[in-house]
This record gives structure tokens, sequence and C-alpha cells, in this order.
């Protein structure tokens, strides 16, 4: 931006000492005015010229580099050089008296938007592009020569769409009606808000009765355009829950898939899964502390290195508890409800005199910010980093259930525990080892969770109530409900929350799914047979 | 011929209501709740060594509130075998609506001196929302403490085990609940004073909340209701409504192929402890001076549940004890070392589940049991 700047301003003094005499004499003259409306449409008139003199003219006035002596000559000042504004001829000696001409806040707004115009001509695309949008929501006729003349050669798309924008926004004002109509016609076909507003203002009617636009075709034209916006800001609403909705889904699913395997395979009750999810995105805190100390270069890719971490800690924690407390509460849903409630509140505790009852700072690497830009809609790097991490796990977990012994071993306790003890199933390590697999993805999920929210101490207890709905709703036991119940459950907080706010959603939510509960108690995915009432 | 399956003994009431011991224990507590606590507090001067301080009938009064939720929740978990984690929720509800004929007894002596609470006036609301009408009313509000934990209760009870939804499902459903409450009390809009809820009360009843002889009727109200309660869990208990529920608990299978529908019994039971908690609430409010919506957190609600655990659960003074011991302690810790409380409390959520499964109760009858 910066570089193109001095390139514009370049050329500008270049071609301002070749060309000679390029610029009128007489809008010249009324720069040095007394008068500052006669300067402004002086001003205005050197934009209209297009000139990439003006240009360079218009920016010594901003720079208050222009003199004017008391015979009306007006002429640049550098240093103690003196170049006649007109002819571009050096003047020696230096005038005896002369004024800088005085810039006022009017004069200046307008020398602000003529200089932003003319970089329109700049031969950089980029400045022409800043140039464009800067000039978007004008409303300054003086520039609409300007514009075609940039049009004419601009072959820039994107550019292009904008200039065309910002000449039919003007055009609307312009008192043929052919031209208003093509200019309705134009907007019609952007996707901007705000284009909607100015066309639905050709539609009202003025203090007496009469509409603003007197053309009948312009405003069927208008109401045409107005309808075509709505219905693609409308699509674009619409894409824009889905994406939340999805985003959310992705990361109650990664939450409730450790929950999944705990609570759905084991029948293990962990209220303290929230605080394994604490616990990943403490380890990835960890890493990235790591990394800023010990490989600042590599900086950008902790996260990478905060995965494993992240899913060793947790699943080691997971297995002690498993070791300590809940192997002895097998059998006693209750009790381990409460007993897993108890080592919550203890690692809360603990996390709290280690790192602070203060939340920690986890940044996100450089290639995570951003987002893809779509019209009226940003889709954040971050979110659909998560959407896809979370696909991954979801993978993993198949992967481990379905192709490995030990997914095998974990399904065969599930089904029958006595059977597969008896044909040699080591259970007490199958259950182990499964508490750790659950506790690990929840390790996971916390790595997703310290990319878009708050670490702290408390944030493992405010997803530990929405995984649990997610695995009810779900069913108990299966991994194809828990995947359905995450992203519909998602999607439909994110399609209610711009209707009834958020908290309302919440009770809402709850209360379908206690519903549901009363048409399909077993969950969207009842087991069959005997399983059932086991 | 007439089968006779049972001896008479085991259908009758035989058992009696207490025993005498435990009519002698009633009496005394009764007598320490009604008349020494509060004479010490009320009528004997400060500069004595047997004065009890505000500080202290406020902690015992605030314990006996607590007490009644744990009888209530012993009923329902300890007896019936439902462990409800929603009911600070009834609590809360019950305290709300009490508290909402306190709001109304502060009149114009509010900040803004207005007719409506502060809340509403720095809300910009003109007028009370139709919840608050007739909130004016002693007789309304209390009538509210009791009709609307019930009919939350009654509504979700019915759904809940119609559905057959039990065990953990239940809880977990019960703690969404508990959550969706306290999220809607959080909201300024809900109309209940959002994140500060209801306080700075001045006087119920006309009387001034904070003169001694208010705090000590307030004070031997409660222990009347805590006395009512024990009366009332006991009496139900021994009742054959009570051994339904016990064998709720114990089979609930067995029980209805011997041709009995639990779902009028859980839901009975449900409500009537949706209830005492209200009541609870209700006398919880004048003496604390606040209610919030953190009292509806899903956290205090698992706390009840481990009262009574640690008390023991399935037994008569169990919870008593329970609520006794643990708040005891909780107002210990939290002074002397308030960062220890949370370990403290883990911990005795782990190992009264590993090693207490029975409470302290249960301990002690095995240790009797041991010696004879």
């Amino acid at each position: 931006m910066k570089a193109g700047f001095f390139i514009v301003a370049l050329i500008g003094m270049l071609s301002s000492v070749a060309a000679v005499a390029a610029l009128d004499a007489q809008t010249i003259a009324k720069l040095g005015a007394d008068d500052a409306a006669a300067k402004i449409e002086a001003v205005h008139a050197l934009v209209a010229s297009g000139d990439e003199d003006a240009l360079a003219l218009l920016q010594a006035v901003q720079a208050g580099e222009v003199a004017v002596t008391p015979q009306g000559r007006v002429f640049i000042l550098h240093g103690d050089q003196a170049v006649d504004a007109a002819t571009k001829m050096a003047i020696t000696p230096l005038p005896e008296q002369f004024e800088t001409i005085v810039i006022n806040n009017r004069l200046r707004s307008a020398l602000d938007a003529g200089i932003g115009a003319l970089k329109l001509l700049s031969p950089d695309p980029a400045t022409r592009l800043a140039s464009a949008r800067a000039i978007e929501s004008t409303s300054q006729a003086a520039v609409l020569p300007l514009i075609e003349k940039a049009l004419a050669r601009e072959t820039d798309p994107t550019i292009r769409n904008s200039l065309e924008q910002t000449q039919a926004s003007l055009n609307l004002k312009s008192s043929d009606p052919a031209v208003r109509r093509a200019a309705v016609q134009t907007l019609g076909a952007t996707n901007q808000a705000r284009f909607k507003t100015v066309l639905q203002g050709l539609l009202e009617k003025d203090a007496a009765g009469n509409f603003i636009e007197p053309d009948e075709q312009v405003r069927s034209a208008a109401q045409n355009s107005i309808d075509a916006i709505q219905s693609r800001l409308v699509i674009s609403d619409y894409i824009g829950r889905l994406f939340t909705g999805l985003s959310l889904g992705s990361i109650l699913l990664l939450v409730a898939l450790g929950l999944a395997i705990t609570y759905g395979l084991l029948g293990v009750i962990n209220m303290a899964h929230g605080e394994m999810l604490m616990i990943g995105a403490y380890a990835t805190y960890i890493a990235q502390q790591l990394f800023k100390s010990y490989l600042p270069g590599w900086f950008d890719w902790y996260l990478v290195a905060a995965i494993p971490l992240a899913f060793a800690v947790s699943a080691l924690v997971g297995m002690a508890l498993e070791r300590s407390v809940i192997r002895w509460l097998y059998g006693r849903p209750l009790e381990t409800l409460l007993a897993t409630w108890g080592i919550s509140l203890f690692l809360i505790q603990l996390v709290r005199q280690l790192f602070g009852a203060q939340n920690v700072e986890v940044a996100n690497p450089s290639w995570m910010s951003g987002g893809i830009a779509l019209p009226n809609l940003v889709l954040p790097y971050n979110r659909i980093v998560i959407i896809g991490f979370s696909l991954f796990v979801l993978l993993l977990m198949w992967v481990v259930l379905n192709r490995t012994r030990l997914g095998l071993f974990v399904r065969g306790v599930t089904q029958n525990r006595a059977m597969a003890s008896c044909v040699g199933v080591p259970t007490a390590r199958i259950d182990l080892l499964a508490f750790g697999l659950g506790s690990g993805i929840a390790g996971l999920a916390g790595v997703a969770l310290s990319q878009i929210g708050n670490v702290g101490p408390d944030m493992g207890q405010g997803y530990i109530i929405d995984s649990f709905m997610v695995v009810v709703t779900g069913g108990v036991g299966q991994l194809a409900g828990t995947v359905y119940a995450a992203l519909g459950l998602g999607v439909m907080s994110k399609f209610l929350e711009p209707h009834i706010g958020a908290v309302l959603t919440k009770i809402l939510v709850l209360v379908l799914i206690i519903a549901f509960i009363q048409k399909r108690p077993q969950g969207l995915f009842a087991l069959k047979g005997r399983a059932v009432e086991a | 011929m007439k089968p006779e399956i049972l001896p008479a003994r085991y259908v009758r009431h035989t058992e009696p209501l207490f025993t005498r011991s435990g009519w002698t224990a009633l009496a005394a507590f009764a007598f320490v709740m009604l008349l020494l606590l509060p004479c010490l507090y009320g009528l004997v001067p400060q500069s004595h060594a047997f004065h009890i301080s505000a500080y202290t009938i406020t902690l015992v009064g605030k314990i006996m509130c607590y007490a009644i939720v744990a009888m209530a929740m012993n009923l329902i978990w300890g007896y019936t075998g439902i462990l409800s984690l929603g009911h600070g929720v009834f609590f809360a509800l019950g305290g709300y609506a009490f508290g909402m004929y306190l709001m109304r007894q502060i009149g114009r002596e509010g900040q803004y001196q207005s007719d409506l609470p502060d809340f509403m006036v720095f809300l910009d609301w003109k007028s009370f929302p139709w919840y608050w009408t007739q909130s004016d009313s002693f007789l309304w509000c209390i009538a509210l403490v009791i009709v609307v934990p019930a009919l939350l209760a009654l509504v979700f009870g019915f759904f809940a085990f119609r559905s057959r939804i039990k065990g953990v499902y239940f809880s977990i459903i019960t703690q969404a609940m508990t959550f969706a409450f306290m999220l809607l009390f959080f909201r300024n809009d809900t109309g209940f004073g959002g994140n500060n809820g209801f306080t700075d009360f001045k006087r119920v009843l006309g009387y001034p909340i904070t003169a001694p002889s208010t705090r000590a009727v307030i004070f031997g109200v409660t222990a009347l209701a805590l006395i009512g309660t024990v009366v009332l869990v006991r009496y139900l208990v021994r009742s054959k409504v009570g051994r339904v529920l016990t064998a709720i608990r114990d089979s609930e299978s067995r029980l209805m192929f011997s041709g009995y529908n639990p779902l009028g019994y859980k839901l009975f039971v449900w409500t009537l402890s949706a209830v005492l908690c209200g009541i609870a609430g209700a006398l919880y409010v004048p003496q604390v001076g606040i209610i919030n919506p953190s009292e509806m957190s899903p956290a205090n609600s698992i706390e009840i549940a481990v009262w009574v655990a640690v008390g023991g659960r399935g037994t008569l003074i169990g919870p008593l004890l329970g609520a006794g011991v643990v708040n005891g302690a909780k107002s210990y810790f939290t002074q002397a070392f308030p960062e220890y409380w949370l370990f403290f409390l883990g911990l005795l959520f782990i190992l009264v589940t590993l090693f207490l499964p029975k409470g302290i109760i249960g301990a002690i009858r095995f240790i009797n049991w041991r010696r004879t």
C-alpha cells in the first residue's frame, strides 16, 4: 500500500515535469481564490479531469505546499524552489509576497476524497482497489467522470465490480430515467445490504405524498432489485447459521465423543469429564509456553505438538482415576456420579493452585487467524480447522473401535462382560484402557476448545451438561447417534438463537430433548434385544 | 381355604412412630431450638458468657433449613432410590417466592423511592409484570412457596417418570433442568433481579427483619418446620406408601410385576420432596437476607446429595447429621482456609462413596454390630 502510494506520488511528480501545461489554468487560478467554495469547485474540477498531474497538485495542496501570490499566481513550493502549478515552469527568483493556501475542514475532506478518487488511475492494482473501496460510499457526483475514465481502462474484475456499483449508486440521482433504471438494475445484482436500504428509499413517498422516484418503471425495477438482494441476503444468512451451527455441533461432538466411550460403552458416569477437557486445554497452554521459550521459530506449530501431549496427559489422569476410584464403583452409577463430581472439584482446585484462578492465555497460531470471506459472511479458519479436527478424531475413534484388537475387546466387554471374560478378555485392563481412551479424547477436545474459548480452571463445567445431553439424545453406546445428536443440537441451537435469544434456546432445547426422550427413551438409535434392559 | 401368606404383624403398623428415646430426643431438640437458643440470643445480654451472637443464630437457622432439604432429598434418594440433582431449584424457587413478598415489604425505602423494586426501576419498567401481582400479600406468597415447586415437580416428574427415565438418566436430566433454570434467573428480563437477585430486605409482616425478636421468631418457625419434616418423613416411611417407595428403590420391576404402578408413588414423593425444599428455601431467605441465581447452580444441588450421603441415606437422622456436619465444616473451612474447602469437599465426595457407602450412621451401626 505504502509503496504503491509512493510510486504514484513519484510518477505524478515525474510526469508533472514532463507534461507541460496539462492542467486548465483557469481551474488552477480558482484554487488560489479567497472563497472556500471556489477552491472546492476547483478541486472537483481537477478530480473530474482525471489527470495525473492533478493528483500531484492536490497532494501538494494537502501537504500545505501550494501558495498563491497577490497577483493570483498559484505555484508549488518545495523548500526554496517554486514551480508554477499551471505551466510547470520553475519560478526564479522566489516571489516576494505569497501565502500558502488555507485548508479548512470542508476543503480538507474534498481533498481527501479527491486524492482517493484520483488513485483510481494508479498503475498499481492494489492502490486502485483500495481507492475504489474508499469511494464506494461517496455521494459526490463530481467523481462520476473520473469513474467512467477509470472503468474504460480497468481490467481487474473486482475493481470493475466495485466501480460499477459506485457508479450505479451515483447514477441513481441522474436526471435521465433510463440511466436511473440501469443503475437500479446494476445494484440489484449486488448482494450488499446497504444498497437494499438505498433502493427502499426510492420507493418511499415524500411529505406531499409523491413518490421520491417519479418514474414508474424505475420503481418497479427497484422493487425487483430489492427482492433479488433480499433473497441473496437470506441465503447467505442461512449459510452463516448453518456454518456456526456445524461449528457448535463439531465442538459438542468433540466433547461428547470421549463421553460416548466412558458413559456409552463402559456405563461410567464421569462428571469429571469436563475437567479432562480442562486438563487438555492446560496441556496446550504448557506446549505453547515451552515453544515460546525453547523453539520460538517453530511457534506456529505448537498446536500440532499439543495434540499428542494433551491426549497423553488426559489419558494418564483418566487411567489413574480409573485405577484409584472408579474401578471400585462399577455397577453403582449413582455413587460413581458423586465420586467423580468430587474428583472434578478436586481437579479444579488443584489447577487453580498450580496455574492460578485467572484464565491463562492461549494464542491462535498465525495460520489459524483470518478466514474465508464470502459475500456478507466470513468463515473463520479456526472454526473450519475445528470442524476438520472433530472429523479427524471421529475417524480415529472409529478406527480404534472397529479395526483394532482393543476396539474389539471394548465392544465385547460392552455387549457381554461375563462372556468376554470367559473367553479370555482381560476385562479389568480393557476397562482401564477404554477409560484412558475416553479421557484422552476429552483432552483432544480441550486442545480445540483452547483455540476458541477461555482456558481457566472452571472451563470444563460449562460443557459437561451439554455433552451429557448429546450422549443421552444420541442413544447410549452409539457412535452414530452421538454424531447426529451433536450436529443436530448444534445446528438447531444456532437456528433458534436469532429468534429467541441464547438462554431461551438452551431451555427450549432441553424441553425438546425431554419431549424427544418421551418418544424414544433409548435415544435416536436404540439398542435392540437384550441389551436394552441391561 | 384362605391362604395365610404373611402373618398379620408384617402388614399392620406395629412399629411405633418413634421409640421412647426417639421422642425424648425430639423433645430435647425442640427445647433447645425453640426455647434455649432464642432465649440465649434474645434475652441474655451481650456481655454475658452464655450470649449467642446473631451470626451463630443465623448459621444454626441456615443449617436447619439445609437439614429440611436433606430430609427431602433423603425421601427421594434414600428411600425411593431416585437421585435428584435438581433440589436446589425447588429450594431457590421457594426462596424467590417468599423473596417477592419481602421485596414488596421494602415499600418506597429502596434507593429510587419507587413502589417498584430497585432492579425494576433500573430496567426502566413502569409496572409490575403479571406474575408479581398479589405478591404484596403474605398469604399469597406463602401459597406460591408451596404451589410453584409443587407444580414444577409435578409436570417435570410426570413426563420423566412416565417415560420411565430412571437412575442416572433421571439425575442428568434434573441437572440439565437446574442449569436451564439458573440461566433463566440470571437473565435480567426474567424479572427476578437477574445476577443480584433479591436483597436489602427491610421487614417481614411489618416487623423489621434484622430485629432480634424477628430473628428469634423466624428461627423458631424454622425449628418447627424441621421437627414437622422429621415427623412427616418418619410417618410416611413406616406407612404402606413408604414400603412401596422402598420397594421401588430395591426392585422396581418386581414391584410392577406384583401389580403396582410406581408412577403415582414416585410422582407423589417427588412432589412432596420438592415442596419441602420450597418451604426450606422460604425460611432460608429472611435469615440469610439474600437470594440469587447462584443458589440454583448445579454444584449446589449436587452438594445436597453429599450431605445425605455423608450422614447415611435411608436413615432418619443421617441426613440431619450430614447437613450439620458438612455445613459446619464448610463455614469453618471457608473462614480458616478458604482455598482448601474444595479439596475437602471433593475428597469428602470420593471417600464417602468409597469407604462409607452407608454414611456415618451406617458406620456407627456397623461398629455396634461388630461389638455385639
